[in-house]
Formats: structure tokens, sequence, C-alpha cells
């Protein structure tokens, strides 16, 4: 029981992390639907974005905003990569723009976002 | 003079600001948008081209270009060195040329999509530059997302059956993304920096631990998508055949090898390959680049649609880069880099011919081009220069590439890189020469013109110079390769193979 608390404390949270990443992909591949297929791309690009802030956790740090008196740095956690993830949710948000216009072209097109539907008119 | 000092930086920012400002200008008047665009482009040509200069002037290795003067590792670096240089100067010279070549198929578009191709081929320019001359691993994720979206946007103007193949590579270019960003995450966290400089001394206490083994792999995918290594190259064939023909050029020249100079920066330069990750890494590239060799050379065989044959060819010529890097010797490096910028002359090359042939006659089966020669002469021109640099023949480029590659693998004593390369060359010279007895001996094929020929030349003039110029450059990369060689190749060679 210890080691299976030891390993939650440790590890659990990129544990999750990446199984939700890997739900991400699954759902990509087998999903019948392309809007499906999209959504679980967003789930796998949110999995990212979670895994950045759980490395920036740390026990007992507080908010990067500089308290008068305060300069001990391991009294902050560390703010860069929430930074970085401020970039990476625009360009998640950029992408899903894009496949949504790709989609609404699709839809125009074939009729259908149904992968087997689309892929049947496609061949046509 | 200090605004020379500042040249590595008007590489990205020129395009960057003028695609931004391509729509507002292209609504004042539909043309002027794409005039912008492409002065853009030329200075960003002229400042890689005095950035060269600048680097290999003085005997400085590299130039370092410091953001807002903020020192790394804290603040963004731009790392130019010779490759960088040489890589960042085809891009923009190609970017130049084939923008000119892209008018004429927008002559009846409306002031929406003239511009928005050009702010989007634009981008797509800033995208490929920012790769090759970052020295920060994030910000080359930025450049790689914005190189991306670009790409997509291009692939899908190309008509109906594009949106499909666009969606799918948005799908399969994402996870790629995804996995880079997660190793740069690793990197951080085990680093505790940004910087490739400062990574690649602070990673070597790690170089054992599966940590870093997790992170080459995920580098490995992640650039593998994206320059379509062999058993990643799903969405390629479909993007390159039916992306925009006046941006196809481009897209199949830099887009795929700009990911696969980044792949060799990390390896090489960040990484180092003399450990036991990087050594088991490099047998898996060397397989994979394999296996994108005979496969793609075969599939390429089997085409009969001009643009597809091309696309599975550029699957076997990114096998070349990748067993070059994986020789993991000096001949290899350089007969990879080599490679790396003469294939994306030939490719273009290759694909402004198609273009123009679709463009004229509205056709793109390879076996319908009979007496080409006659109606497009230039065309027909670069197209043998192109194939007979493929298949690898003196004077062209593609000769010395593949020379380099079997120095090096017979230097590593990799016989059966050798054997591999030999049977491709063969395969290269049965699906290229069928091309070039197309257009030279067959009778001629019925063909409908479409679009007025305008010229003598076969095409209007934008499209002829393009092609003529790629094409020359596939003999003058040829015959002056030994300089390039000396002069920048060696010049920047990383420090693991010196040792």
């Amino acid at each position: 029981m210890d080691a299976l608390n030891e390993f939650l404390a440790r590890r659990g949270i990129y544990t999750l992390v990446m199984i939700l990443f890997f739900l991400g992909v699954y759902g990509m591949v087998l999903a019948k639907n392309y809007l499906k297929k999209l959504m679980a791309m967003n789930v796998m690009q949110v999995a990212v974005i979670f895994f950045y802030l759980c490395f920036a956790q740390k026990e007992g740090g507080m908010i990067p905003i500089l308290v008068p008196g305060n300069v001990d740095p391991a009294s902050y956690i560390n703010p860069l990569p929430h930074a970085l993830m401020l970039t990476a949710i625009v360009v998640s948000m950029g992408t899903t723009g894009v496949a949504i216009a790709l989609l609404m072209r699709i839809k125009e097109i074939y009729g259908s976002v149904e992968e087997r539907e689309v892929l049947r008119r496609a061949s046509k | 003079m200090s605004l020379a000092l500042h040249s590595p930086v008007f590489i990205v920012l020129l395009p960057l600001s003028a695609s931004l400002l391509c729509l507002a200008f292209s609504r004042i008047h539909r043309k002027l948008g794409a005039y912008v665009v492409q002065l853009a482009l030329f200075g960003a040509l002229i400042s890689s081209l005095v950035t060269m200069r600048h680097v290999l002037a003085e005997g400085t290795k590299s130039v370092h270009y410091w953001m807002g003067n903020w020192a790394p590792p804290i603040g963004i670096e731009f790392v130019v060195d010779p490759l960088n240089t040489a890589v960042a100067c085809m891009i923009t010279f190609l970017a130049f040329v084939i923008s000119f070549y892209s008018k004429p198929f927008l002559e009846n578009e409306d002031w929406l999509h003239y511009g928005g191709y050009f702010t989007l081929y634009g981008l797509l320019t800033v995208g490929l530059c920012g790769m090759t001359v970052t020295g920060d691993v994030f910000n080359m994720y930025v450049y790689l997302e914005i190189m991306s979206l670009s790409g997509y946007g291009l692939i899908a103007l190309g008509g109906h059956k594009s949106m499909l193949a666009a969606f799918r590579y948005l799908l399969v270019g994402t996870i790629g993304a995804s996995l880079y960003l997660i190793g740069i995450g690793y990197l951080y966290a085990m680093t505790g920096s940004l910087n490739m400089a400062d990574i690649s001394e602070r990673i070597q206490p790690f170089v054992n631990t599966p940590l870093f083994a997790f992170v080459v792999a995920c580098f490995l995918i992640a650039f593998g998508i994206k320059m379509a290594l062999f058993p990643l190259h799903g969405w390629q064939p479909d993007s390159y055949t039916f992306s925009h023909p006046g941006a196809a050029g481009f897209i199949s020249g830099c887009m795929s090898k700009v990911p696969a100079y980044a792949m060799l920066r990390y390896f090489f330069y960040v990484f180092g390959i003399h450990n036991t990750v990087m050594g088991a890494l490099m047998n898996v590239l060397g397989i994979m680049g394999i296996c994108g060799i005979l496969i793609g050379s075969v599939m390429a065989l089997a085409q009969y649609d001009f643009r597809r044959m091309l696309a599975y060819s550029s699957v076997a010529q990114l096998g070349y880069i990748a067993v070059g890097m994986a020789m993991g010797n000096i001949y290899g490096f350089i007969g990879a880099v080599l490679h790396l910028i003469n294939h994306a002359f030939m490719k273009s090359s290759l694909f402004l011919v198609v273009g123009g042939i679709a463009y004229r006659f509205g056709e793109v089966n390879l076996y319908r081009l009979g007496g080409l020669n006659k109606k497009m002469p230039v065309s027909s021109i670069a197209t043998v220069l192109a194939v007979l640099s493929m298949i690898g023949i003196p004077p062209t480029c593609g000769f010395f590439s593949k020379w380099y590659l079997m120095l090096g693998a017979f230097e590593g004593q990799q016989y059966i890189f050798i054997a591999v390369l030999v049977v491709s060359s063969l395969l290269n010279a049965i699906y290229y020469v069928r091309i070039v007895e197309q257009m030279f001996v067959q009778r001629e094929a019925s063909l409908t013109e479409i679009h007025d020929p305008e010229t003598k030349l076969g095409m209007p003039l934008s499209m002829v110079i393009p092609i003529g110029v790629t094409g020359l450059a596939i003999l003058i990369l040829g015959i002056y390769s030994s300089s390039l060689v000396t002069n920048i190749v060696e010049v920047g060679l990383p420090e693991v193979l010196l040792k």
C-alpha cells in the first residue's frame, strides 16, 4: 500500500496526464466523425498543457507575484511553463479554428463530416 | 553599418510584417499586397545573403542575435551558423522566385483570395526561416506551428479534394507538434533551460537516463511526421498532390526539408551522437531511412499521376537524408546537408514543371505528355536537368550528395546503405527516365489548351523564368558543390563529429 501511495504521490498526476494524451490520440485514430476527431485532438492538446502546469508546480510555492521583502526564488512557483502554455493555448486555438474552417468546407463539398460518407463521395 | 548587424532578425521580420499587412494592401488594390510580400521576400533574401557574408567573412563560427538585447539563456536568441545561412538562403531564394510563379494561377481571383494566398505564402516563409535560424527550443515550436498552419491553408486552397488532404495533415501534424511540445517539456524539466546551446551543455549528465530516451523518441516522431519520414509519411502524398499548384513547388521543396534540418540540428548540435541512446536512435533512423528509400521508390514507380509520383519520390529522398544522418560520420553529415539543399531545388523545379503543364493543358497524367519538348522547351530542359540530378549523374548536384553519402557509408563500413543507394538510384532511373521518354520521344499527345501560352516558350513569362532559374540552380549547385562543401558545410560541422 505504501508503494502505491508513493507512486501516486510522485508519478500519479503524470500517469493521468499521459493517459489523457493517449486517449486523445486514440480518439483521433478511431473516431468515425471528423468533428469528433477534432475534439479528440483538443483533448490531446489540453493534456500537454496539463503536463506543463504539473511540472511547474512545487510544494509550498506561491503565485509568482513579487511580494515586498520576499526575494527568495524557492518560495515562488516557476512562472515560465505557464507563460509557454499561454502561447500553446493560442496556437491550439488557431489550429482548431483552421480545422473548423476546413470542416465547414468539407461539409459544403461532401454534405457530411462522417468519415465513411466523405470517403465514399471522395472516391467517386 | 549598424543595419547589417540586425540582418538575422530581418530574415524573419520582413516577411512577417509584410504578410500581416498584405490583406490590407490587397483591399486597396487587388495586386498591391502581393507586391508588398514579394518585396519583403526579396528583402529577406538580401538579409540572409548579408548574414551569410557576415558569418563566413570573419572566421566567426556563428552570429548570435539577442532579441531585445536580453542575453541568453534568459532571452531568446537567433543563432546563425554557416549551415543555417545556407538553408535560410535556400528558403528565401525559392520563396522569392516561386512567388512570381504563383501569380498566373490567381489571375481571376478577387482581392480576398489574391491577398489571402500571399499572406499564407509569406507566413509559410516566416515559419520556415524562423525554424532555421532560431536558437530557442520553444521559439522553434511557435515557428513550427506558423509553418504548419499556413501550410494547411495553402494545401486547402488547391481545390475540392485538397480539403480532405489538408484536414488529415492537420490532425497528423498536430500529433507531431504536441509530441515536440512534450519533448521540450521534459527537456526543460531536466535542464531548466530553453536555449539550445545551454541545453547541449546541461543535458550531458542525463544522457543515459530513460527520460532522455523518451525525449529523443518524441523528437524523432515529431520531426519524422513533419518531414514525412517513412512510416510517418501517410499525410504527404495527398497533400503534395492536391496542394495549390502555385505553391506546390515551394511546399514540396522546403516544407519537409526544414523539419529534417531541425532534427539534424537537435541530434548533432544539441544532444550529441556519442551516447548509447543516440546510438540506438541512429540505428532506428537508418532503418526508417532504408525502408523509406525502397518503399518510396517502389510506390513512385506505380503512380501515373505526375504529382503523386513526385510526392512518393520525396519520401524516398527524405530517406537519403535520414540515412546520411544515421551514418554518424563527417561524410554522411555532409551528404545529408548537401542532399537537403539539392533536393529542395530538384523537387521545386519538377513541381513547377508539373504546375505549368497543369496550367496550360489541365493534364497531370505522365503518360500523356508526348511531344512536350516542342510546346514547352524551357520546362522540358529543366525536367531533364532535374531528372539527371535525381538519378545522380554529374555534373548535376544530385550526384555530389549521393557521392558523399557513398563515402560516408564506406567509412562507416555500412555496406547495406551502399546497396540501398545503388538499388534506389536504379529505381529512380526507371521512374524518372520514362518522363523524359514521354516528353522527347513519344509522339505528340492530343492535349487541349485551357490557358493561352502567351509566349513562344509555352507559358507566361512569370512561370517560365522560375522554372528556368531552378533548373539552372541544379546545374550551378552541381558545378560549385565543392566550394559549397569547403566554404560552408565544412566550416559548420558539429563538434561531435570532429573529435
